[in-house]
């Protein structure tokens, strides 16, 4: 299959405009329909996907199965996927039947409900495989709408205070990064991701209104994006819109937010910042480190705090960020290595505890903690799944978890002894947040007189966590099926940063003594 | 040699000709009677213009020893101007009668004043220039009051009529510094005049211009008029006055800035960039607190035009580009919008408040979703098209040298989303009040949906105006 990354990419858009067009009335029937053809089309979207997977040649850093063609403005149509993005199609396409049939419970506007999934869907598959830097945007900032629709319309309470920010943080974010992706364009002229990366822009140092910027352009544009990105991720401090829409967003929303728009973030350093910005990388490596480390530190005290579930996991979805920032940066193989196998065992991990909290809350119809209390007693199956993600989310070895922190941390601590010092300490805290939220919803005596009837995961629900766990499972004890995957592109990826920064450095000198 | 100049000036002589003969045919056939079948006929006549001007390929031509200027930059703005106008005129029908305000008179003036902007875009003379403009002015003056009944529509009128007057005499103060410094009122003139440098007299002639244009393209601060214009007129009228003539303003300003004054570009860029942000930056502010949909369009116009400034406040050939691509793009999105402000209505009464928008995407999912499409497209959100609007002009501004207008444009855009989410928010997460009526309207509904069409299927190619808007350019900067 030659268009096969197109066929993937518009499979849910094909299937969304069918049932925006053929399907009517809002009747029982209606909403089955919904939601069988959404389920129907992501699976498929998964199993063409596949293709993907199986025909790809971890060998060649290249990127694969490109697909060009001409648009407007000198820009292209060009897809194309690389070991670095690969996984991240898959982890989408994944995720997403498992998000509709964790839905299956919606009853409100259920056709529009679909339907912006399935719009997502093709938008985040569209942000990983876009090899064209406009192309990339339009998918990156597309996405706001459907999630913003989602918040807000079937959303909590505070849905609106919760979609707007979203909205307008995320969107502030980006817009930055666009100028300096016109900024790009202008430079190199072109807008292709492959040229752009071997693409040297400049980076001698130059003053602004008397700030003198070291890293001159380059830190610029490093910046730009990183507003993007870092909002995206999202990393302390901008990341108060998090909690805010996790909280607010319905259970497929969070998983789908949790799960894959985060990566966006990290996918955004690791084929943007580092390699088409690397003196500019370099010059605020400290800053990013540093605030990684804050993230994971504080961020986990904060869940400490909290009275509502989804919020507590929230936080900790910061924290583990903090992780992936800081491997990125670290910019050696343990590092990257880590915070890709982290980002994507984060997309199962904490899509199934927000899944987790969906169950209990279609229930019960609460989030707060102080709600429930032994349930064990009543929900075993719940109790052991719950469990179990529970310590992957810990990082006990054995699941995926681990894996990715202890990387993570090992990549660092060869950059920066004090940052790992430090972020070692969040993985302690993480154990306290995650255990005592176990602790106060599922062990002890049910006392709770509502809590008496309540029933246990029905077959619906247990098939949607079995792949999670198997996932889980899977890479926590085999982590070379990922690490296989995308480490000749992490290798090329580093080796690229490293001459780039020689080159830099050695043209700098050059500069100075002829002076 | 005369028999060539009228050839030329052919489209604009069989218009003209055409409002006299419908003006002397509905005075002698008395009432209003023919009042619809004359807006269908105007509107179909533009359609036919356009059609004529935008085929005919004739490279550059002069008229009337260089007053009047038929090339592809004028052709591309005349045919936006005339295909924008003849979809308003056909928008407005309905809600006008229904209101006892369709006169005969309304298609006519309408077309009189597509003359009047033919002509500003077409100018190639300060005197051609300032006659195309007052004619455009002096029919949408006779628009706004159309409603003589109705104290805002009146005060609307006189409004636009005061200020409008004050600035067409700042314009022709300039004028007249300007023939003083040049000697001439030929654009061909001025230019070798001040080629490179100008005298300062002169800069000041450029000034009191550049001010009348803002004036007529609402840029702040000169747009005080705006917001009590487009919310007293009847809605159809506003429509018009969002659309049509700002493109020919739009035009015109950019004719004036790269025919006559191209060899100082640096001296007026500073100034249109000013115009330009102040514009973004105040449309988008002042409009997050508006109640009144026409209100809120009229901020968000003057938001667009911002943006519209800032692709010619580069001043380049690109940054031309980017200005006609953007306003297209702008009107298109606009015609959508407002069919959908005239089908805003409860109990026969037009509403205009945003708040009984509330719920409305339960009530008709179809129009709601399409107006959903055309304010993420305001809002500048990929991948709609406008969008593209926004990248183009972006990328002009970054090539002009002007990169920190581009940031300050993409912030302001930001806070311009925030009130084009409000109108989602309401239709669609707001609580359940009062129903609008469903007007069944096809052309209204035709229009909206095309429009909002246009915004997603566009992104494939922008329907091919790239080329179209790009050769138009390189006729006027050189």
């Amino acid at each position: 299959m030659e268009n096969v990354l197109s066929i993937t990419t518009f499979i849910p858009l094909i299937a969304a405009a069918i049932l925006a067009i053929f399907l009517r009335g809002e009747d029982e029937a209606a909403q089955r329909n919904a939601k069988w053809v959404a389920l129907a089309a992501t699976v498929v979207t998964f199993l063409v996907s596949l293709f993907i997977l199986f025909d790809f040649d971890p060998s060649n850093t290249d990127f694969q199965f490109v697909e060009e063609r001409q648009w407007l403005l000198g820009l292209k149509y060009k897809m194309g996927v690389d070991g670095i993005s690969v996984l991240f199609v898959m982890l989408t396409t994944f995720m997403m039947p498992i998000t509709i049939a964790a839905s299956w419970n919606v009853s409100h506007r259920v056709k529009e409900y679909m339907i912006a999934f399935l719009l997502l869907e093709t938008l985040m598959l569209g942000v990983f495989m876009a090899l064209d830097l406009v192309l990339f945007y339009m998918f990156f900032e597309a996405g706001l709408i459907p999630m913003f629709l989602i918040i807000g319309i079937w959303g909590g309470k505070e849905r609106i205070y919760a979609s707007f920010k979203f909205f307008l943080y995320t969107f502030l974010g980006s817009v930055l990064m666009l100028v300096a992706m016109v900024a790009m364009f202008a430079d190199a002229g072109t807008t292709d991701i492959p040229t752009l990366m071997r693409h040297v822009f400049d980076s001698e140092n130059f003053s602004i209104l008397g700030i003198h910027i070291v890293g001159g352009m380059q830190t610029l544009m490093f910046l730009a994006f990183f507003a993007s990105f870092a909002v995206k991720m999202p990393m302390w401090p901008v990341h108060t819109w998090l909690p805010d829409a996790h909280v607010q967003a319905p259970t497929a929303g969070s998983v789908v937010l949790a799960a894959i728009l985060l990566k966006m973030g990290g996918y955004g350093f690791l084929r943007f910042s580092l390699p088409m910005f690397p003196v500019g990388a370099d010059v605020l490596t400290p800053l990013v480190l540093w605030m990684s480390a804050i993230a994971i530190v504080y961020t986990s005290l904060v869940a400490l705090a909290q009275e509502d579930m989804k919020k507590l996991i929230a936080y900790s979805s910061v924290a583990h960020m903090g992780y992936v920032t800081m491997g990125i940066f670290a910019a050696n193989q343990q590092g990257i290595d880590g915070a890709i196998f982290q980002m994507l065992s984060h997309g199962f991990i904490s899509g199934a505890l927000f899944l987790c909290v969906g169950v209990i809350y279609d229930r019960m119809h609460t989030r707060e903690i102080d709600a429930y209390g032994g349930l064990v007693n009543r929900m075993p199956a719940y109790a052991l799944i719950f469990m179990f993600f529970t310590m992957a989310n810990v990082g006990l070895p054995g699941t995926s978890g681990f894996i990715g922190e202890f990387l993570t941390l090992v990549g660092i601590f060869k950059v920066n002894t004090w940052v790992a010092a430090v972020a070692t300490s969040g993985v302690i805290l993480s154990a306290a947040y995650a255990l005592w939220l176990y602790r106060r919803v599922v062990m002890g005596d049910l006392i709770k007189e509502s809590l008496k009837t309540i029933s246990d995961m029905g077959g619906r629900e247990r098939a949607i966590f079995a792949p999670l766990v198997v996932m889980t499972l899977l890479l926590g004890v085999y982590p070379s099926l990922v690490t296989d995957i995308i480490g000749p592109s992490v290798e090329a990826l580093i080796s690229n940063y490293d001459t780039a920064l020689v080159d830099a450095h050695s043209a700098t000198q050059v500069a100075e003594t002829s002076h | 040699m005369i028999q060539a100049d009228l050839n030329i000036i052919l489209p604009e002589i069989v218009l003209s000709v055409f409002a006299m003969m419908g003006l002397l045919g509905a005075v002698y056939s008395g009432k209003d009677k023919m009042a619809g079948m004359l807006v269908w006929f105007t509107a179909a006549l533009f359609v036919a213009l356009a059609f004529w001007i935008g085929t005919g390929n004739h490279g550059t031509r002069e008229a009337f020893g260089g007053m009047f200027q038929d090339d592809a930059f004028a052709r591309f703005a005349k045919v936006t101007i005339l295909l924008s106008a003849a979809a308003v005129l056909v928008m407005g029908q309905e809600y006008m009668a229904r209101r006892g305000m369709l006169r005969f008179e309304y298609p006519l003036l309408v077309a009189l004043c597509a003359v009047g902007m033919m002509m500003m875009v077409s100018a190639g003379d300060l005197m051609a220039l300032y006659m195309g403009l007052e004619l455009q002015s002096l029919s949408l003056y006779v628009v706004a009051s159309l409603r003589r009944d109705s104290v805002r529509s009146t005060e609307a009128g006189l409004k636009y009529f005061v200020l409008g007057a004050l600035s067409s005499g700042l314009l022709l103060y300039g004028a007249s510094l300007v023939y003083g410094f040049a000697g001439t009122t030929q654009f061909a003139g001025i230019i070798e005049a001040a080629d490179g440098h100008a005298p300062i007299g002169m800069l000041f002639g450029v000034v009191f211009v550049i001010s009348g244009l803002a004036f007529k393209v609402s840029a702040v601060p000169f747009h005080m008029w705006t917001p009590d214009v487009y919310e007293g007129a009847p809605t159809p009228i506003t429509a018009f006055f969002a659309t049509a003539p700002k493109v020919a303003a739009m035009g015109l300003f950019a004719r004036v800035v790269h025919d006559a004054f191209g060899g100082i570009v640096s001296d007026w860029q500073q100034i249109v960039a000013l115009l330009s942000v102040l514009s973004m930056f105040l449309g988008a502010v002042a409009a997050i607190g508006q109640r009144d949909i026409k209100r809120l369009m009229a901020y968000s116009s003057i938001a667009h035009m911002g943006f519209a400034l800032m692709g010619l406040a580069s001043g380049t050939a690109f940054g031309v580009q980017a200005m006609l691509i953007y306003m297209a793009i702008y009107v298109t999105m606009n015609i959508g919008t407002f069919a959908f402000i005239l089908s805003m209505q409860k109990d026969g009464q037009p509403v205009t408040d945003i708040a009984s928008l509330n719920m409305y995407s339960k009530q008709s999912p179809a129009r709601a979703l399409a107006m959903l499409i055309l304010m993420f497209s305001l809002a500048g959100v990929p991948p709609l098209v406008g969008f593209f609007g926004k990248f183009y002009v972006l990328r002009a501004a970054y090539d002009g040298g002007l990169a920190w207008l581009a940031v300050a444009g993409v912030i302001a855009s930001v806070i311009g989303a925030f009130y084009y989410l409000r109108i989602v928010f309401f239709m669609y997460f707001g609580e359940e009040g009062e129903a609008l009526d469903t007007p069944r309207s096809p052309v209204l509904w035709g229009m909206l949906m095309a429009s909002a069409a246009i915004m997603v299927v566009g992104v494939i190619n922008l329907f091919g105006i790239e080329g179209m808007a790009q050769a138009a350019a390189a006729t006027l900067v050189n």
